[in-house]
């Protein structure tokens, strides 16, 4: 093909494409314009039925819980699909466990990394802790705790070394963390069905008002085991990459 | 149509329109940024600061929840990722 046939080609695809992004465009509704029903009835009906401030996380756990359970394994798969994909292959071999680089010296970890990385670690893993707790109270839940749980993870190998992140997180640990995360959300839902209510329902009491850290049920259990397995997935992810990084070898 | 409510949050008017504009402003030259950077390592550190950008685009339109996943996920994770990914491959070409 031809330089002018290739920009012939480009020309129509790119006209196509503004042509109907032009057309769905002008269907948009104006901005900040909200056209359905379901939002104003949840904005009005949550806090009153869920006892959750949080109406993010009422909608999230509980309303539409169904659709975060497959989001829940979309990540436990991904983490399990890093593991198996990153495994030690045949014709590879494993280093010790010390940062080098293959065209440089590795300057040793500078000592206001250390004691910043180290300073932010406890402050970071009780904010993650409190957002996968409060979930039902504020904007926060087990999403944005868990993530930030794991980011601790992080901070601890930039403090130190790999094997300071291998210490605190080992993988048998981490894979069991996980599995009682997504599984515990799993059973939660699950529960209701050998009551005579639909899956997911939320069977727990609610507590005496909204707003208070006991209140909303099954929604902030359900937050705290999302909490536990996003945080144990990103460490997982976070670990294998590393040790494919530092450890893994091409050759004998 | 919601009536004017004046609370201690209350801003003035066309404040919270002028942010929204400015941040999607930044949140533009930021993603042209991340493209038009080619060494790999300094465009990853500009996804990071354009993941910090994004996550802030959030709070202005009023997802703070969204906010928090971005923060991390935007600017920490998957720069890590990114440059671990780097990493590797450098070691694999030597």
């Amino acid at each position: 093909m031809t330089p002018a046939q290739r920009r012939w080609v480009f020309g129509v695809g790119i006209a196509g494409l503004a042509a109907f992004y032009l057309w769905g465009l002008s269907g948009l509704p104006g901005f900040g314009n909200y056209p359905g029903p379901y939002g104003f009835i949840i904005l009005r009906l949550a806090v009153g039925q869920t006892h959750a401030t949080g109406v993010v996380s009422a909608i999230n756990f509980s309303y539409r819980g169904f659709d975060t359970v497959g989001e829940e394994f979309i990540l436990f798969t991904a983490a399990a699909g890093t593991a198996v994909v990153l495994r030690l292959l045949r014709g590879e071999r494993e280093r010790s466990a010390v940062d080098q680089a293959a065209d440089r010296d590795v300057p040793p970890t500078s000592g206001a990394v250390r004691i910043v990385a180290l300073l932010f670690t406890g402050p970071v893993v009780v904010m993650g802790w409190w957002l996968a707790s409060h979930a039902q109270t504020s904007p926060s839940g087990g999403f944005q705790g868990g993530v930030i749980l794991a980011t601790a993870f992080i901070l601890l190998y930039l403090s130190g070394e790999f094997l300071v992140f291998k210490r605190f997180s080992p993988v048998d640990l981490t894979d069991l963390v996980e599995a009682v995360g997504a599984g515990g959300f799993a059973a939660i839902g699950v529960a209701a069905v050998p009551m005579g209510l639909a899956f997911l329902t939320n069977y727990l009491p609610l507590g005496q008002f909204p707003g208070a850290v006991s209140s909303s049920g099954t929604i902030a259990l359900i937050s705290f085991f999302v909490g536990m397995e996003v945080a144990a997935a990103f460490i997982l992810i976070i670990g294998e990459l590393l040790e494919q990084t530092l450890l893994i070898r091409q050759g004998r | 149509m919601t009536a004017a409510v004046h609370t201690t949050y209350t801003v003035p008017i066309g404040f919270m329109d002028a942010l929204q504009i400015t941040i999607l402003i930044m949140v533009a030259a930021g993603a042209t940024a991340v493209v038009l950077v080619r060494r790999q390592v300094h465009q990853v550190l500009v996804l990071s600061i354009y993941g910090v950008l994004l996550a802030v685009l959030f709070l202005a339109f009023q997802a703070p929840d969204v906010t928090l996943s971005e923060l991390t996920v935007g600017a920490v994770v998957l720069p890590v990722v990114l440059l671990l990914a780097l990493a590797k491959m450098r070691k694999r070409e030597q």
